[in-house]
């Protein structure tokens, strides 16, 4: 068969060009056979048609046109090239009659793809089409314009199609709209302005209109659904009419009222009502409906049911709603039709996280999923358990799965499946060692080399780096040995190139926790591995390494040593220096006792690692003195370079960005006899160097690995407080508390939902990737005796307040209340400290400033801050607050103090802040940001107690508060100022004419009120400098002169000294 | 969305394709290929939807496909798509294509793949679903059919 359509292909062209040739006669020539070609074909019916089709037909048949495209498209359908015909479909397209213009518009969408270069000339006849009076053209062009228009032509057409919302005809606009849904996903900036058009067609008396619109907002509404909120209403109504058979019966399918248009409401409904009680509550008696509704035995109504399910479990739950949808699922589970069962095990593993109950009613038809016969029904069933696993059924739904394994052939699954095992065999190793080693080596074998690389890598790591008591990791190290050993005396053939890897490596570092193994056996095992032409050169690598390991005594050196020397003189340089580097082990005895000490467990756990990249220091130091430009991360890069406004190096943008920043920065003298080619090969050879600060960037990187080693979720607690808040931010922020022993401070890391339970007693912090929104902490703090002051339980607490009241101004005095410790480093990320600490004093703002001292947490207390200052207060709730000023932060410390005279109970504070949305890498330049538009961003948040109505309250923030001082050496401040590319001169009036030393006056106003540094003074000139809390420098040059102030300042960063000098004008006018 | 609309027959010979997404010529025999493995060592007894392709967009798609006769009808969706609901559309597809053939087989797939093309036109557009409306096709495909005929015999009248 391919012959024959290799033989068409190759007749196809000629037949085409004689057809040009001459294209008048042609034109008649192929109308009037082509009635005779559609009998034709009709005849053929009967004969062996596939064959005859691709076959050349005996003469005149083929000479038209139209047909000729039809064979072409049929031949690239099976596979084989026909572009020589491309051009001809749009030539036919562009001048055909309509009924060719279809066959052309077909062929050239079938052919051509978004960026083909023959797009272009289609352009004019999609314009023309458009704008024809018949309809079938329209549509034509519509439906080619969604099918392929790439983004740069969508501007050419965008006008006509927008015309196309308010044709006439329903059909014209329905089209339009999916080609403007179909603009929207490929260049969403371009459609911007037509929005309320949408909003148009949502209200279009054609419901067939309307349905085409749910098509957009569906897509608007899943990536912004607070800005649709709005239309809540009126997708309800509409669904509400729907369901009601308001519709005509036209658009009735097996008697149930337009149910994709149902399904696409509900999925609009469960996106707007997701985490959202208000908007959810206008939709739970639509759906009751669409559940009641729903109950004709068709799969239409199935269909519809499942969305519905999907929704009611998305949105702010309603109990009897869930009542009925999980009867509901229980329809689809027991189903004896396949593929409802399906759906409701979808639904299952959807639900089982919110209700595992769910689960327990099901659980007998869970089990005959599992050995249903489809292996469809059968993943999906082993993916619901792998939601329900815990400590307990681990070890069962383990083994279902990887039973499930050995049997699937299937790579995808394989893939995905391996990861879930592994995953859930290191989440609970600690019960059963010996499980954990035989079941990863059953994922090593079955998932084989298609498995995540980081599958084994975890898996020594965990090995590595143990868990919580050594004698645990002994024994599972010296399991893992053990059945490697075994599993090493019988044929190895089979097993994957990962598994043969990770067995080297642990035999290597382990081996010797096994008494009376000699290392020689150890090393001679290995060898037999390096028998096998099979293993790539990759193991082999890391056989040799776990040899060198091991050779710590004579006998198995030497055993090592000859199977090396095969290997030094190896193609492959990885694989040779490995060799080379055993044998020269072998040679040095000093060498070897030094880098091989014996039995020392785990070797990466003394391995120091200095990640700060601190020992190049010195180099970048040099290569500042000698005038290379400090290092910038690429975005900040980025960023200038679009703020470079003084030559337009568009098209070049991409390739040059670094040299361009950098030749700006240091060539500013002369920025228009910029030098290309010298600021090319001067800087781009720069190692990355870095400014300001040494601090390593770890914003946005995820903590997975501890001291302790991995910190699976369920560390979350003192450990990864300790440590999660201060890698990402302030590595100086380690929280403590100054008041009393018994707080307990726990975070929770917050991508784990079940934990969330486990610790909600205790605070919440979130890390920087919950940025959106800047902070929601909510605290629930249950103070010990509860509901009832009773006097058993609270003796000291009535005396406490007793003291109070008698004498309010003496010393804080420990009693039932509450204060939460709320910090914010660099206020994007925010972790809080809460717990039993006394909080007592009717004259709060007086008690708070003369101990707050001793109430800051201890890291806290030494370093600057400002005055407290009072938020809101209400009968029982005091809120302050006071910023610290810590080095590489700012710190904000909220006391909440009970100022009633009863215990206080269910507190929570919120704190957020919807204009500071911080960007997970650079929190500073958000800042900024702010200060750019005129903005001070504000937190705002509020603060509830059982005893008193919310209060809410607000927090301004100035750029003032994340400037610190920048201690320099005039020589430093020197080569800086030089490098720094951003600067604003102005003059200040001094007011205080009769003052003697007036830059001294002002210099000293300008460091107490900014914060600033103080260089040095020489004569009648000073210079200060300050930087950002992330470590961004700002100088400063002060100049008097008849009193003026002049002030010049300089900063890397654009914008930064603009306003500095605002705060500094201010500073000076306030002295 | 839908990604691709493929129909084969049973020795997986295909009879038409139609990709929304953008793919290369021998990317899109491919797909065809391993969908028709993954299709056709299927009992008609098991359940229509398919995960775990990995050639078009990964954990993110689905298979959802109907065998009639000799022909698989295979939609690749995404996972916007409800399953029960693409199953009858594929329904409502070879109905409309019954309707218009009149009982509808392989063969007219074959000679009439420019009419298939367009009636799959008139259903899905773009890769969204435009129309579920069995008559509601027909009506629009006739009549661009009326035009064809009209136009014929204005041609062959000249």
């Amino acid at each position: 068969m391919s012959d024959v359509v290799e033989k068409t292909l190759t007749a196809l062209p000629g037949l085409l060009l004689s057809l040009d040739s001459q294209p008048g006669a042609a034109k008649l020539c192929a109308t009037s056979r082509l009635g005779s070609l559609v009998r034709s074909i009709t005849e053929l019916t009967s004969k062996n048609v596939g064959e005859e089709m691709a076959e050349p037909p005996a003469g005149p048949l083929f000479h038209t046109e139209k047909p000729c495209h039809v064979r072409a498209i049929y031949c690239e359908m099976l596979g084989y090239e026909a572009s020589f015909s491309y051009i001809h479909a749009i030539k036919l397209a562009q001048q055909g009659s309509v009924l060719e213009k279809r066959v052309g518009y077909l062929a050239v969408s079938l052919f051509l793809h978004e960026s083909h270069d023959l797009l272009l000339l289609l352009v004019n006849t999609v314009l023309k089409d458009l704008q024809s009076t018949n309809l079938i053209e329209v549509c034509m062009a519509l439906t080619v314009v969604s099918q392929i228009f790439p983004k740069d032509m969508i501007p050419a057409v965008l006008p006509l199609v927008e015309d196309k919302l308010t044709h006439s005809k329903e059909i014209i606009r329905r089209k339009a709209v999916l080609a403007l849904y179909k603009f929207y996903l490929i260049a969403p900036n371009q459609v911007q302005h037509i929005h309320d058009k949408f909003r148009k067609a949502l209200c279009d008396k054609d419901p067939g209109v309307m349905t085409a619109s749910l098509h957009i907002y569906l897509k608007l509404i899943k990536e912004s659904p607070e800005s649709y909120k709005d239309l809540t209403d009126s997708f309800v109504t509409i669904l509400k009419q729907v369901v009601g058979g308001k519709l005509p019966v036209d658009f009735n399918y097996h008697s149930v009222p337009a149910p994709w248009l149902q399904m696409q409401l509900l999925r609009i409904l469960a996106l707007l009502g997701k985490e959202d009680q208000r908007t959810s509550e206008m939709m739970y008696e639509v759906l009751d409906e669409s559940l009641r509704r729903a109950e004709i035995n068709h799969n239409i109504t199935y269909a519809i049911l499942y969305e519905c399910l999907k929704t009611i479990y998305t949105i702010h739950p309603k109990s009897e709603l869930l009542e009925k949808a999980a009867k509901c699922i229980g329809k689809f589970v027991l189903s004896p039709k396949i593929n409802l069962k399906y759906l409701g095990l979808k639904a299952l593993t959807y639900v089982v996280q919110q209700d595992p109950n769910l689960a327990l009613q099901h659980q007998m038809t869970i089990i005959e999923c599992l050995d249903h016969s489809d292996p469809i029904i059968k993943r999906e069933t082993l993916e619901l358990l792998y939601r329900i696993t815990n400590g307990q059924n681990v070890s069962v739904i383990v083994e279902k799965m990887l039973d499930f394994l050995r049997l699937s052939k299937d790579e995808y699954t394989t893939i995905d499946l391996v990861g879930k095992v592994a995953e859930l065999a290191e989440k609970y190793p600690f019960p059963y060692n010996s499980w954990f080693i035989q079941t990863m080596n059953a994922i090593f074998s079955i998932g084989g080399d298609v498995m995540q690389p980081d599958i084994p890598n975890n898996f020594l790591r965990l090995l590595a780096e143990g868990f919580d008591s050594d004698e645990e990791d002994r024994q599972l190290r010296l399991l893992a040995v053990d059945s490697y050993l075994s599993l090493l005396e019988c044929d190895t053939s089979g097993l994957p190139q990962r598994f043969l890897q990770v067995i080297s490596w642990v035999l290597g570092e382990f081996s010797f926790l096994k008494e009376g193994l000699e290392p020689a056996d150890v090393v001679e095992r290995l060898g037999k591995l390096l028998d096998d032409d099979a293993i790539t050169t990759e193991t082999r690598c890391w056989v040799l390494a776990a040899m060198s390991k091991l050779c710590g005594s004579s006998d198995a050196l030497c055993k090592a040593e000859k199977v090396a020397h095969k290997y030094t003189s190896c193609l492959d340089t990885a694989l040779r220096q490995q060799a080379v580097e055993l044998e020269l082990l072998g040679r040095d005895v000093d060498l070897r006792t030094r880098v091989l000490p014996q039995h020392v467990i785990g070797f990466c756990v003394w391995l120091q690692v200095d990640s700060s990249l601190s020992f190049l220091d010195g180099f970048v130091s040099d290569a500042l003195a000698r005038g290379a430009a400090p290092y910038k991360p690429p975005h900040q890069r980025q960023e200038e370079l679009s703020q470079e406004k003084i030559l337009n190096f568009e098209p070049y943008g991409l390739s040059l960005p670094v040299s361009l920043s950098a030749c700006s920065l240091t060539d500013r003298q002369s920025p228009t006899a910029l030098s290309l080619s010298s600021s090319l090969s001067g800087n781009s050879a720069d190692p990355p160097l870095k400014a300001g600060s040494n601090l390593l960037k770890l914003e946005g990187v995820k903590r997975v690995w501890g001291k302790q080693g991995y910190l699976p979720e369920k560390q979350a607690t003192e450990e990864a407080l300790a440590q999660e808040p201060s890698s990402i931010f302030a590595p100086s922020h380690q929280q403590a508390c100054s008041e009393s022993q018994q707080t307990t401070f726990s975070t929770i890391v917050e991508q784990d939902q079940e934990k969330r339970q486990l610790a909600s007693s205790l605070f919440v912090g979130l890390g920087s990737q919950n940025a959106p929104c800047l902070v929601r902490t909510v605290s629930q703090m249950s103070v010990k005796p509860t509901q009832k002051r009773s006097k058993t339980t609270s003796i000291h607490l009535t005396s406490a307040f007793a003291q109070n009241l008698s004498d309010s101004t003496s010393e804080a005095v420990p009693a039932v209340g509450n204060t939460e410790v709320v910090e914010a480093s660099e206020v994007s990320s925010l972790s809080g400290g809460s717990g039993p600490l006394a909080q007592p004093s009717s004259q709060v703002e007086r008690g708070l400033e003369s101990d707050l001292p001793s109430r800051l947490p201890a890291t806290l207390v030494g370093l600057l801050r400002s005055d407290v200052e009072e938020l809101c207060s209400g009968e029982s709730l005091s809120l302050s607050a006071c910023k610290v000023f810590d080095a590489d932060a700012l710190v904000l410390a909220i006391f909440l103090s009970n100022i009633s005279d009863s215990s206080i109970q269910e507190v929570s504070c919120l704190i957020s802040s919807e204009q500071l949305k911080v960007p997970e890498m650079c929190s500073t330049f958000s800042v900024l940001s702010f200060y750019l538009n005129g903005l001070n961003p504000q937190l705002e948040g509020s603060v509830s107690c059982a005893s008193q109505a919310t209060q809410s309250f607000s927090l301004t923030l100035s750029l003032v508060d994340f400037i610190r001082p920048l201690p320099l050496t005039t020589e430093e401040y020197g080569k800086m100022w030089l490098s720094f590319s951003h600067d604003v001169k102005q003059n200040l009036m001094l007011l205080k004419h009769e003052e003697e030393d007036q830059l001294e006056a002002a210099l000293t106003a300008l460091k107490e009120k900014l914060c600033l540094h103080i260089v040095d003074v020489i004569g009648a000139e000073g210079i200060m400098a300050c930087q950002l809390v992330s470590g961004r420098p700002c100088l400063l040059h002060c100049h008097t002169h008849g009193g003026m102030l002049a002030i010049w300042l300089r900063s890397p960063i654009a914008d930064l000294p603009d306003c500095l000098l605002y705060h500094c004008q201010k500073a000076i006018q306030e002295r | 969305m839908i990604k691709a609309i493929l129909i084969f027959n049973n020795h997986g010979k295909p009879r038409l394709i139609r990709f929304y997404q953008y793919f290369a010529e021998d990317m899109q025999q491919q797909i065809i290929r391993e969908t028709f493995h993954l299709v056709s060592k299927r009992d008609d007894n098991v359940c229509n939807f398919l995960e775990g392709g990995s050639l078009i967009g990964g954990s993110d798609y689905k298979l959802i496909y109907r065998h009639y006769a000799t022909l698989y009808f295979v939609f690749c969706v995404d996972s916007s798509e409800s399953e029960l609901g693409i199953l009858d559309l594929i329904q409502v597809f070879v109905e409309t294509l019954d309707k218009c053939f009149e009982n509808v087989c392989e063969l007219d797939l074959i000679f009439h793949m420019d009419k298939v093309h367009y009636i799959l036109q008139e259903v899905v557009m773009g890769g969204m679903v435009l129309e579920t409306n069995m008559n509601e096709i027909v009506a629009q495909v006739e009549l661009q059919n009326r035009m064809e005929k009209s136009e014929f015999v204005f041609i062959s009248r000249m």
